[in-house]
């Protein structure tokens, strides 16, 4: 199946509450597959197209505030739309999965697939010192897997959680294995899971209020470090990445979700011509695998990012290597496609040449 | 008679409801919010629904009404509120969901939210606070800022031509298919507070009983933004906000 059809059946299989999205291509699969299965006729799921991403994000909210597996999936440009509310939630230490199967922009741009929405998920993209636990799927298996661990990260550390696909990824098809069924959380479970939820005061507790407001500066700024601290604590703890051909490599092809299945293809014929390439790839884009790549830096000759974009993930393997070895980009823009040829050009001419 | 026999509980012919904590209000003398809140704290606890209810205070003067009702409440970002609500009610379709919004919140930033609610006929209750100003910011104008009508962003006055006519968004929402109740009510006179708990009380049964979205428009007084007493301000509110927004239902099934 479509990568975007495996999300849908994942979060069903996941037990997911509820989903609230917006038509943009090239994911409405999520939707239209969610309503062809009506899961609200078996497990209970609530599926609701929302009038603007701005609505749907907010419902997302309302739903992450009730402790609730609450999710949305769009496109780029809607997703610009979102950041106001992923903020929030940031904010207000939400749990949510937002699925962002990235095109072209800037602007309306293309709806061919791209990778320039990285900055923006993973530098901030909305207002305020705020992190967002993002997941690089590269195949159609992981965009199914990803649906439970993006919950998982999400409510370990209240804190919503992107999965960052693509085009490619979303509109591929390819064998996928599907998780069980699990049953969808009981209010009583989910009051014992998310003391914090707004799920009705009971006698017992004082109310629970949902907000990322506080006008007192003094009490704001420990708001502010008890939430870097978590992200500290997600940074040393939650890294994930898949190494290929690293062992003996001489230089490293650094790359995430459709450009790493690129790169696995210029290893090979790279390797075919005796120059050892090896292929690191970050599945956690933030938090990032600095010290992994760190620890490369004393073995390879040089290293190329590469992405569907102008430039952007490059920066932070600059920073993790620090100036150690040279660090290159090569990437394609406005939905065009790096080949795998053109990928080991590019490496040849930046670094061996 | 002493304040001992005055307090005792068998002279007392008015108490705070219970729902309704102990912290300091920050609306200004005279606002209408703090009777609203009370009458809503009042409503939930007559309906016995203390734990059931979900409230959404808005961003406005009222972003701080979860401080003052002892309920569950998520603090929406501004005009969003009919969208967690929707999520809310959805997830937990029998409890009791409501908005609490301003006239910028709710006929400014957050129109295609309550539209889109009402449209879906969402079973949420809608408190919608009319004042005709921008209070939290400092008297701005609002979309329903009367023509003519001084704020600090219409200096000269609301000129229609240029700025738009004052919006009368309950009209709106009236006719949609999904609305049940649709009413204009206020709280200056004790009358019209009574009448105000009737309509609140109305606004929660249907939302509990699965009929559509409710909408009680409570036309309000500012007297902070308005630069008048509270006394003018209510008599201002008579003259000139009633004959534009008239009191009523326009829509109860």
């Amino acid at each position: 199946m479509k990568g975007n059809e495996a999300i849908a059946h994942a979060a069903i299989r996941f037990g997911v509450d509820g989903y609230f999205g917006y038509p943009i291509t090239p994911q409405s699969e999520v939707i239209e597959t969610l309503m062809e299965q009506a899961p609200w006729k078996t497990t209970g799921m609530v599926v609701l197209q929302a009038e603007s991403e701005v609505a749907a994000i907010n419902m997302v909210y309302g739903g992450g505030a009730c402790g609730k597996y609450v999710m949305t999936s769009s496109s780029s440009p809607g997703v610009s739309l979102m950041q106001e509310g992923i903020s929030y939630m940031a904010g207000a230490e939400l749990p949510s999965l937002i699925v962002n199967v990235q095109r072209g922009g800037p602007g309306l741009g293309t709806i061919q697939p791209s990778q320039a929405d990285y900055f923006q998920t993973v530098k901030g993209g909305g207002h305020g010192d705020y992190r967002l636990i993002t997941l690089a799927p590269d195949s159609v298996q992981e965009m199914a897997d990803f649906v439970a661990l993006a919950f998982e990260l999400s409510f370990r550390y209240r804190n919503p959680a992107m999965i960052l696909s693509d085009g490619v990824i979303g509109q591929m098809m390819e064998k996928v294995r599907l998780p069980q069924q699990r049953r969808r959380r009981t209010d009583q479970e989910i009051r014992e899971q998310c003391p914090w939820a707004t799920l009705g005061r009971t006698p017992d507790r004082a109310p629970n209020v949902i907000t990322s407001l506080e006008l007192d500066s003094e009490v704001m700024e420990k708001n502010n470090e008890r939430i870097q601290a978590k992200y500290r604590v997600i940074e040393e703890k939650e890294v994930r990445y898949e190494e290929v051909q690293c062992a003996d490599a001489d230089y490293l092809l650094v790359a995430f979700g459709s450009a790493a299945r690129i790169c696995m293809k210029t290893i090979e014929l790279a390797r075919e011509e005796g120059i050892k390439v090896g292929l690191l790839r970050p599945i956690t884009l933030w938090p990032f695998p600095m010290k992994e790549l760190r620890r490369y830096a004393d073995q390879v000759k040089g290293m190329l990012s590469v992405e569907l974009n102008a430039g952007q993930m490059v920066e932070d393997v600059r920073l993790a290597v620090n100036g150690a070895v040279p660090v290159q980009h090569y990437g394609r823009m406005g939905g065009i496609i790096p080949t795998p040829d053109g990928v080991l050009d590019a490496l040849k001419k930046k670094l061996i040449s | 008679m002493d304040i001992e026999t005055i307090k005792s509980p068998e002279n007392l012919v008015y108490a705070k409801p219970e729902l309704l904590n102990d912290h300091h209000m920050h609306y200004c003398p005279g606002c209408s919010h703090g009777v609203v809140h009370k009458v809503i704290a009042e409503v939930i606890a007559q309906l016995g629904l203390q734990e059931k209810t979900i409230g959404i205070a808005p961003v406005g003067c009222a972003v701080f009404a979860y401080n003052y009702i002892d309920i569950d409440w998520q603090e929406a970002a501004h005009g969003r509120a009919p969208a967690l609500a929707t999520a809310t009610k959805r997830l937990l379709p029998d409890r009791l969901v409501f908005t609490y919004q301003g006239d910028g919140d709710l006929a400014a930033i957050g129109t295609a939210e309550t539209i889109h609610a009402a449209n879906r006929g969402e079973n949420i209750a809608i408190i919608f606070i009319n004042n005709g100003i921008y209070g939290m910011t400092g008297g701005q104008m609002a979309p329903t800022t009367l023509r003519d009508m001084k704020t600090s962003t219409s200096p000269e006055g609301r000129d229609v031509a240029t700025m738009g006519n004052p919006l009368r968004i309950l009209d709106m929402l009236a006719l949609l298919n999904g609305v049940c109740l649709a009413t204009r009510v206020s709280v200056h006179t004790a009358a019209a507070v009574k009448k105000t708990r009737r309509m609140i009380k109305k606004a929660f049964e249907n939302s509990m009983a699965g009929k559509g979205t409710s909408i009680v428009e409570v036309v309000s007084t500012c007297n902070a933004g308005w630069k008048m007493t509270p006394e003018e301000a209510n008599d201002w509110m008579v003259e000139h906000m009633f004959p534009y927004y008239p009191i009523g239902d326009l829509k109860n099934i």
